[in-house]
């Protein structure tokens, strides 16, 4: 068992999906974040059998995570301050998804335009469809 | 300032009165002959459409403006690898209105977020193609007299045809349209056509795979191309294809005051002895396109025109 130290002030993700934690590091731009971050792979978990969590020691109004809901709204995202867990955080549908996933339509003008943010639009909440804003190109997660 | 990506981009009043003003065009065309005086309007065709491309030059030009632009990617600066961001923030400079074909789904819409003049989207690939559109409501309301109460039979590729799709969910928002889809198995209406846009808004239609069996029933018969290269075998296309293939015998199952439109070009699908029946509508049709688009330009523009 490996001990990592609690964090004074950021977030903890728990209940990441094993395996996604390295996404979840790049997807919120983590490596560009001046902060202390402990990825923890494939921990033991009665309700998932294995899982990943992520700490991060930030300043908690230095990270946007509206993405995480995008990437998986089961993930228990838990906020510190001063050392102890101020609140959880309640995961939604993001209404836009920028440059995170690309769109793989080959006729999309996102293939070809140099410089263009690549964006998706959540068309059906219930559904949880996204479609590309340019080619409404339906996203489909296998494609990533 | 307002573009124009697709026909959802009007509410039904606001095309209304984009079809009002056409119809007023269509019976006054002196009233406009210099509305648009001093105004240019720069064609950007990233690939040919000579027939999409004319229309809307004579459009600008029955307005007393003038035209300029480029008809295929050879001759833009596209061809030496400028962006379609680029070349708006230049055309801007030049033109108060644009009207811009590309095969890249999306261009006409990067286009707009850059411009400083309205935009139009005169086709991007098999996504929108909303001139069109606003072309087959106009002229189905012309001949008509109105856009709701129909049972419209559309025929052919109903796959693949963005024409067939943009119109569906244009009439849709018109209450008592019923639609007839006659195709074959292998070119049927996607599923979410069938099952997002008919079924999820309770619009009542009925699938057909012959046309002659479902003739009599329509109000507007809406042709498109079946192509050989969409079917999987030689064998089906030759055992289907004449069944979309509309023949003066199969116009004399129809009903005397249907309506028979095509976005054009036709290549076999429509019978040329069809071409001298009143009920065949599809070179009004193009007429039709002219006032809608000089409609479009005069509204995008904000230009109004009394009396």
């Amino acid at each position: 068992m490996i001990n990592i130290s609690g964090i004074h002030e950021g977030f903890v993700l728990d209940h990441i999906q094993a395996g996604m934690s390295l996404r979840i590091y790049h997807d919120l731009k983590l490596d560009q974040l001046d902060c202390t971050v402990a990825i923890i792979k494939n921990a033991r978990s009665s309700k998932m059998g294995k899982k990943d969590i992520l700490k991060v020691e930030c300043p908690i109004e230095s990270l946007d995570l509206t993405i995480l809901g995008f990437i998986d709204h089961n993930i228990t995202v838990n906020v510190i301050k001063d050392d102890t867990v101020v609140s959880k955080m309640e995961l939604h549908l993001p209404k836009q998804v920028k440059n995170v996933i690309t769109c793989k339509n080959p006729r999309c003008i996102t293939s070809i335009e140099q410089g263009l943010d690549q964006i998706f639009l959540l068309t059906d909440e219930k559904r949880q469809i996204y479609r590309c804003k340019y080619c409404e190109e339906k996203y489909r997660s296998s494609a990533r | 300032m307002r573009h124009l990506m697709s026909p959802l981009d009007f509410s039904v009043d606001e095309l209304d009165r984009l079809l009002d003003l056409a119809d007023d065009i269509g019976q006054n065309p002196q009233k406009y002959a210099h509305a648009c005086s001093g105004k240019k309007l720069a064609t950007c065709f990233y690939e040919p459409s000579t027939r999409t491309r004319l229309s809307f030059e004579a459009a600008m030009l029955n307005l007393g403006g003038s035209v300029l632009g480029f008809s295929s990617a050879d001759s833009s600066s596209a061809a030496k690898g400028e962006s379609v961001s680029d070349t708006i923030r230049v055309i801007s400079c030049y033109a108060d209105i644009c009207a811009m074909r590309h095969p890249k789904e999306g261009a006409p819409l990067v286009a707009s977020q850059k411009s400083l003049i309205p935009v139009i989207n005169a086709g991007d690939g098999g996504h929108q193609h909303p001139t069109q559109t606003l072309t087959d409501l106009l002229t189905i309301r012309s001949l008509k007299g109105h856009l709701g109460d129909l049972t419209i039979g559309l025929c052919g590729d109903l796959k693949f045809g963005r024409t067939v799709h943009s119109l569906i969910n244009a009439l849709i928002r018109y209450p008592g349209i019923r639609f007839v889809l006659i195709s074959p198995e292998e070119l049927r209406i996607p599923s979410y056509i069938r099952e997002d846009v008919l079924t999820a808004n309770n619009i009542p239609f009925t699938e057909a795979e012959r046309l002659e069996d479902v003739m009599p029933d329509l109000d507007i018969l809406y042709m498109t191309r079946v192509q050989k290269e969409r079917f999987f075998n030689e064998e089906d296309y030759v055992r289907l294809k004449d069944f979309y293939i509309l023949t003066k015998a199969k116009m004399d199952l129809a009903r005397r005051d249907m309506l028979v439109l095509h976005p054009l070009p036709r290549v076999n699908e429509i019978s040329v002895e069809v071409d001298d029946d009143p009920r065949a509508a599809y070179f009004r049709q193009a007429q039709y396109g002219v006032y809608v688009r000089m409609a479009l330009i005069l509204t995008l523009l904000e230009i109004e025109v009394s009396g």
